[in-house]
């Protein structure tokens, strides 16, 4: 990996994270409401993921902010949306959980557990029959994975050989019920073995995520069929603002903090490419200040319009003339 | 022509003309189609573009809104309208909501379409009917099809427009004759009169518009009166216009509906007419709709559970000789 990459990696991740905190922050104050799902702790697997996948087309959940900054979408945008303003990526329509940019190939933003999962399917064979090489990535937690959803689109995407990378992001809890309480085993890639090959990665080493998903996508490309990844990280914070996250012990807590994605790549940056400590706190302060800007941007930004609550109910005219 | 044929000779010549459509479905390819609706098409567009699906109806809309996500423009077939309720997630919370959420940025030119209601025998797991619940959901469009020039050109505005569509048909229409007017423009949101009259306006849709019609000489024979037969067409939106242009005319609505009764999709129309035609209206309105039972499969209970001609015109005579019509 070169050195550009290397720092951009990072400078997302700690982006990322002060996006997330500074949406906390807004969000304790009143500025946003609403499900705040908060990405703290899974910035090596969304940063790492969306870098890797940069051709592709992304369907992602509702704890998406810093996939959504990671694939290009503006953090200005992105807070103007949580803030609820008409300068949001989706015009203060969507929120948190319901980012969009078909610019950006970023379809949401689902907030139905396992619900996006066929769309990146039909989406992928979409991109199948256009001959298009770069396929799809569709990111869901492991909780997604005991659905009825999962198991169809794991089947429909292998019987038809589809560009899908499944990219499960396992942090083991599902609001706050263990993964082990409600399925079988710890590695729900085991369930995807049956129809597609699989890769497990250490969700918390973005640099092995960027690597584990370039991997991926070369093998959608050579069209195979679908590949699945299972990168094991952990979230911070609790599910959303709402969830105090009593039911993991502070001693959890300090051996998934002890995994700390960004102090690991901080570390990668001054070991193996002789940064200084100058040099990093550089990126570190331009990232602040993006965010910083975001949040005033968001602040100052322009309510929707009463206007604006009967449009895009329906496309304007909605028909496509018979050639 | 019959309905399925119309239905059939509307996706073909969408297919022809723009290569993006695909249609995808239980047994919509290699066997035809199950009502066979999409009979030939296989052979002529190939299994890229009539998709034979596993029996997994979430999946089935689900990948239609992802393929209209990527640039396609797809036509899911679901067998019945009681294998739909397996789909409601992605055509409640994905299918009518993206274009909305993601604030116009992305939109979804797809069809739904499935047959529905009391064919003959099926029982309650195949005979239901569900546009009470789909029309009441923003973001979609609800058309029904009641007869074989409709068909065809509702089906076909469907599939060219930008928009997202749930397209009703009925099991017992796809045998039923008749012609498509190539001549005359159709717009599929207007209302149809289908029998003009001057003293009651009878709305319905699907195939109770032919229910009907086959009670109204009764009707109008022991009323001496003259009925006026609406058939909605496009249950979202609503035509109301072409409703209160022929209720301002007759003073009376009797609405007609094969679906169980609470909640149903007619208490819409009554509801409306309460609360804009109050002052019109020289009778309260009368809604002949099914029995709340789920759908029996003995023949005499199943037909005492929906409307049928003759129950439609002992209701109505009874109703309209209780307010002078």
């Amino acid at each position: 990996m070169d050195k550009l990459l290397a720092e951009t990696l990072y400078y997302e991740m700690v982006r990322g994270r002060a996006f997330e905190y500074a949406a906390k922050e807004h969000y304790m104050q009143g500025d946003i409401s609403g499900f705040l799902h908060l990405d703290i702790g899974q910035e090596a697997l969304s940063v790492g993921a969306m870098k890797a996948f940069a051709k592709g087309d992304v369907f992602s959940t509702y704890r998406e902010h810093i996939m959504a900054l990671a694939r290009g979408i503006s953090p200005k945008a992105v807070m103007a949306e949580l803030f609820g303003k008409e300068a949001g990526v989706s015009e203060g329509k969507g929120g948190s959980m319901h980012l969009f940019d078909p610019s950006h190939f970023f379809y949401g933003g689902d907030a139905i557990v396992g619900g996006h999962l066929p769309n990146a399917v039909g989406c992928a064979y979409a991109r199948k029959f256009q001959g298009e090489e770069h396929g799809v990535m569709a990111v869901f937690g492991d909780g997604a994975t005991n659905g009825g959803a999962f198991f169809e689109s794991l089947n429909i995407a292998a019987a038809q050989k589809l560009p899908l990378l499944f990219l499960c992001e396992n942090n083991e809890y599902a609001i706050g019920t263990k993964i082990t309480r409600v399925a079988p085993f710890e590695k729900q890639a085991k369930k995807a073995e049956p129809y597609m090959p699989a890769i497990e990665v250490d969700g918390m080493d973005v640099v092995a995520v960027y690597e584990a998903v370039s991997e991926a996508q070369h093998y959608l490309e050579k069209g195979h069929g679908p590949i699945f990844v299972e990168a094991m990280t952990c979230r911070y914070e609790g599910h959303s603002m709402s969830d105090p996250n009593s039911y993991r012990s502070t001693q959890e807590m300090a051996l998934c903090k002890a995994r700390d994605p960004i102090e690991r790549m901080k570390k990668v940056l001054q070991e193996q490419y002789g940064m200084d400590a100058g040099a990093i706190e550089l990126l570190e302060t331009k990232a602040q200040n993006e965010i910083d800007e975001a949040v005033s941007f968001a602040a100052e930004a322009e309510e929707p319009a009463p206007e604006a609550l009967m449009a895009h109910v329906f496309t304007e005219g909605g028909t496509h003339a018979l050639s | 022509m019959l309905y399925r044929e119309a239905l059939n000779k509307a996706l073909d010549e969408t297919m022809a003309v723009d290569d993006t459509i695909v249609v995808l479905g239980e047994d919509v390819g290699r066997y035809g189609g199950s009502y066979r609706v999409t009979e030939g098409l296989y052979a002529k567009y190939g299994e890229k573009r009539l998709i034979d699906t596993p029996i997994a109806e979430l999946s089935i809309v689900g990948n239609a809104v992802g393929m209209a996500i990527g640039g396609l423009r797809p036509v899911a077939e679901i067998m019945t309208a009681n294998f739909a309720l397996l789909a409601f997630d992605q055509i409640i919370n994905h299918m009518s909501k993206y274009h909305y959420m993601s604030a116009g940025k992305i939109t979804l030119p797809m069809v739904v379409r499935f047959p529905q209601g009391v064919s003959k025998q099926l029982a309650a797991q195949h005979s239901e009917s569900y546009e009470q619940m789909l029309s009441a959901v923003p973001g979609l469009k609800v058309l029904a099809a009641s007869d074989v020039n409709y068909a065809y050109h509702a089906l076909k505005h469907a599939v060219m427009s930008d928009d997202p569509f749930v397209f009703i048909e009925h099991e017992l229409l796809y045998n039923k004759k008749g012609e498509v007017d190539l001549k005359t423009p159709l717009d599929p949101f207007k209302a149809r009169i289908v029998k003009e009259g001057s003293d009651v306006t009878i709305v319905s849709y699907l195939k109770m518009v032919d229910d009907v019609m086959a009670a109204v000489p009764k009707i109008e024979e022991a009323l001496g009166c003259s009925c006026e037969v609406v058939d909605l067409c496009s249950l979202n939106p609503v035509d109301y216009d072409t409703l209160k242009a022929s209720i301002e005319k007759t003073s009376r609505l009797v609405m007609v509906e094969e679906e169980h009764k609470t909640g149903g999709y007619g208490a819409q129309i009554v509801s409306w007419a309460a609360e804009k035609m109050f002052y019109t209206l020289d009778a309260a309105p009368l809604r002949i709709a099914g029995a709340d039972v789920p759908i029996p499969y003995n023949r005499t209970l199943e037909l005492l559970s929906i409307p049928t001609p003759d129950s439609i015109a002992e209701q109505i005579i009874d109703w309209g000789r209780r307010n002078d019509v």
